[in-house]
Formats: C-alpha cells, structure tokens, sequence
C-alpha cells in the first residue's frame, strides 16, 4: 500500500514559468467574467473543483465572481479517485474529500474547475463521479491549463492559458494554498520519467 | 502490505490512510447512488468458517459498494462439511479466479497460513481468538470521528479479555495509533502471561473498573463469550455485572465527554446496562454504519491498485 505521489512538484525550480503569480490572477478574472456572461449571471451556478489544484481554483473563481456579482456561488470539491481508468495500472491512489454544497447538484449549472486539461480522462472521471451525485441541468468545464494532447472528445469551455506542449514536457502548476507560490512552469521531463499521471 | 491479517500489519501512516479513506467512503452511504466503480471486474469471495451476520454482511455490502463481485461461502452447507480440509477448499476457490479472500475461522492463525497457499489477498474478518484487525481498524474509526485524533487519549477495554480477538487487533492498532490503553478483566478473564506482554507493549492492566474510569477517553465494552467458554469464570452472571458491566452507577464515574464503544453482539444486562448502550455518547451503531467504510477502504487499498 502506498499513498499518492505528488503529482505535480510544488515549487520546482527547474523549467521555465510560463504563467506568473498576476498572470494567473488575470486569466482566473478573465474565466470567471465568461463564466458570468455564458450563463447570464451566477444564478444556479456550482463550481466543482478537482482536488487539490482544481479544488483551490473553484474557490478563488467564486471569489472573483463575488466581487463582481456580489454573489456568492456555491463550491465544492469533486475527487475522482474512484472513478479512474487507470486505477490497475497505477499504484494505489488514496481518495481526496469530495464535498457537495448542502443544496445538492440537482438542475444546477455546475462548473468543474481543474488547473491542468491533458488527456481528458480526469474530466471523463469526473463526469460519472457527478452522475452519481445527482442530474446537473449542465456540466461546464473551466480549466487553468489546456496543455493538448487529448484522448477522449472533451473540450474545456472556459481556458486561462492555451499552452501548446511535447508530451515529453510537463506542466506544474503551483499556488500559493498549496504550494506557497504562484506560477505555472513547463519542465522537460527527464526520458525514464514516463509516470505523470494523466490529466 | 499485501495481506491484511493483523493490525500489527499497518504502520501509522498506513492506518491513518484507510481511515481517512474510510472516511471519504462513509459519504457514499448517504449517497442515493450507493456505488463507487473502484473495484469493477474484482472477485471478492468471503469465506465464513464460523457464523456471523454483522461482519460478513459489512464486507458483502462494502465489496458491493466497490462495484467488486461479492461470493459469499459460509461452512455449514458447503464442501467443508463433508469434510473437506481448509486447504483444499481455500485452494478450490482461489483457482477460479478471485481476486480477494476474506476469510473467518476458528482457528487462530488460519487466515495467515491461507496467506501462503493462495495468490489472492487475504483479509482476516476473525481467527480465534487471535485477532480481527477491520473490527479494530472500525473501532478506532469510530472512536476518533467522535473525540479527535486518538494520538494521547486514554481507552479503557474491559470485559472477557481470554476469549477477545478484538481486544488484541484494538490493543495494536491503538498503539500504533499513540493511544495510552487499560485492559481491565477479572483476574479469571485476564489472560495468563499478560504481564509480561503489558511491559513490553506498553499498555496498563487493572481488576479495578472504577479506578481508571475517572480518567478515560473511551471505554470500550467486550461481550462475555459464553461460548467460548469452558468452565466457570465467574460465580453468577449478577456477580460479573456488578464487578465489570457498565451500569448506571458506573456511567457517572465515567466523563460526560467520554464515549462507549461495544462491538457487538452485546449481552445486555451483562456487561453492558441498556442505559449505557442506549446513551447520546454510546457509539455502537456508529460502529456497525462504520464498519461499512472502513471495509471498504481496506477492500479498496489491497485491491485498488496495480498488483
């Protein structure tokens, strides 16, 4: 038994940043106003991050989406450890909390809130995750990162930053609730180092 | 860890981890939709040497949960009792196929030599009276969601100590756990040479119920196993209740913050009142909703991931 690698090494010095601590905060102003604007205000809206990065994201999106609305949206955090494809082929992975606003999901828009868009298996994940916890009236998909590189049909509605990468690359993405900072890097992965989880 | 055979199998980390999983599962119950795809495609069979309706039931319910198949094989009716040994019949079952083998027996022991005949995990759900390390890992579970982290607190276990298996998995995980434990029995239900292991482990013993109640955390009530029982432990039923039962007089030298634990089945009347067991800070149905979730993380840490 053994528990979850950090996925993404917080604080990594090497690579090279690619978002910076404004950069960020510019582009999560910029997804929420279009979260707003698709829906025509924040009414029935729910953010669902993706722990822990994506968990972090839902919150400082409603707090963006407070300030301009003077609303306050419902969040939550959506693990989807169980719901993997790739549970047998990787170690153990131990679950994070999953927490349902009190209203429940039911005919709400929810917004699943993720930092990195790779594969599209997580958001495949997490779209039978949410069908076990009730019938949204829609599912959106808000992403920091859209790094490419898909494996299933699925787009993000919302993205901060498009980043073209190699599949050898990387990205890590850093905040400061998790991390202590704020940045997003790319690092070359060294050629042995084929284990990044897929996103 | 491949196996779960004993409590002194988890280390602290270990532990930790499936009761916080334990406690991401335990959400499923009050899910509408009480399925988690964790486990689709694994076989679970759980193997019942000796009867039991709570802890095969928890396993069955939780391997369900986990989207596992669920076989479930009692003795009585089977091939073993026409007198087939515990070899062949473990070895017969693991051919088809399972992936995970939950197994009770009567004899302690059993589930680890199983260990070495199979190449399916083995989870022990009771030998003997040798240990029960889910009944264990659900106890300190249910424990903790009530009074905090168990690193410091004082955990009395009183009751039929010879005749526990529950006691021995408890007295290890909550080590493991940094709890500070008391056994407390009468000298006739103290099990022989438990001087010696209380020294090395660590852990107090005492005749004294009243003394150590005062100053306790948690108490945790054992069935008087009357079963298991071959002569006479004690003079009358009325007699152990007033030395060792959890009556009402004895509740309130217990601290209002302090919770009762039971794992069941109880004798009520015996060693427990039905004023203890039905108390505000009586955990025993927690338990048994507990069991739940913490079966289904251990199901799920030895049968989740890549083998």
């Amino acid at each position: 038994m053994s528990t979850r690698p950090d996925r993404k090494a917080p604080g990594a010095s090497t690579g090279r940043v690619v978002l910076s601590e404004n950069e960020i905060r510019r582009a999560l102003r910029r997804v929420a106003h279009e979260l707003l604007e698709r829906n025509k205000g924040a009414d029935d809206l729910v953010l669902l991050g993706i722990p822990r990065r994506g968990a972090t994201l839902a919150a400082r999106l409603a707090e963006a989406i407070a300030e301009v609305e003077g609303v306050h949206v419902p969040t939550g955090a959506l693990d989807v450890t169980m719901y993997r494809d790739d549970l047998r082929l990787q170690p153990i992975r131990t679950a994070a909390p999953t927490q349902i606003p009190p209203a429940g999901i039911d005919d709400a828009v929810v917004v699943l809130v993720d930092d990195v868009l790779f594969h599209g298996r997580t958001v495949r994940a997490a779209l039978d995750a949410i069908g076990d916890l009730g019938r949204p009236r829609a599912v959106r998909l808000a992403v920091l990162i859209d790094r490419g590189h898909r494996d299933l049909p699925i787009r993000a509605d919302h993205v901060g930053k498009n980043l073209p990468t190699a599949l050898r690359e990387r990205v890590h993405v850093s905040l400061v609730e998790d991390d202590g900072i704020d940045e997003v890097r790319i690092v070359d992965a060294p050629a042995a180092d084929t284990s990044e989880v897929t996103s | 860890m491949r196996h779960l055979l004993s409590a002194a199998d988890l280390d602290r980390d270990q532990a930790l981890t499936i009761l916080e999983t334990a406690t991401q599962m335990h959400d499923v119950q009050h899910r509408e939709v009480k399925k988690l795809p964790a486990l689709r495609g694994r076989t679970v069979v759980n193997l019942f040497f000796e009867d039991s309706t709570r802890t095969r039931s928890s396993f069955e319910i939780a391997g369900k949960w986990l989207s596992a198949d669920v076989i479930n094989i009692s003795a009585k009716g089977s091939s073993v009792s026409k007198g087939e040994s515990l070899r062949d019949t473990v070895t017969t079952v693991a051919a088809m196929g399972v992936d995970g083998l939950v197994i009770r027996h009567h004899a302690s022991g059993a589930p680890a030599q199983v260990a070495d005949w199979v190449d399916a995990i083995v989870v022990n759900a009771g030998d003997g009276t040798h240990e029960h390390p889910t009944q264990a890992l659900l106890d300190a579970y249910s424990i903790s969601r009530r009074i905090g982290d168990l690193a410091g607190k004082h955990v009395v276990i009183a009751g039929d100590l010879t005749h526990s298996r529950v006691v021995r998995s408890n007295l290890l995980l909550l080590k493991t756990l940094g709890a500070q434990v008391t056994l407390v029995a009468p000298p006739t239900l103290m099990p022989s040479g438990i001087g010696a292991w209380s020294e090395a482990a660590g852990f107090a013993t005492t005749y004294d119920f009243d003394a150590v109640l005062p100053d306790a955390d948690a108490v945790m009530m054992l069935r008087v196993q009357k079963e298991r029982m071959t002569g006479g432990y004690f003079p009358t039923p009325r007699e152990y209740t007033v030395g060792y039962g959890l009556t009402r007089e004895r509740l309130k030298l217990l601290p209002p913050n302090a919770v009762i634990a039971h794992p069941g089945p109880m004798n009520r009347g015996l060693e427990i009142t039905a004023d203890a067991a039905d108390e505000a800070r009586s955990l025993i149905l927690d338990q048994v909703s507990a069991g739940v979730a913490v079966r289904m993380s251990v199901l799920y840490h030895l049968l989740g991931g890549a083998q």
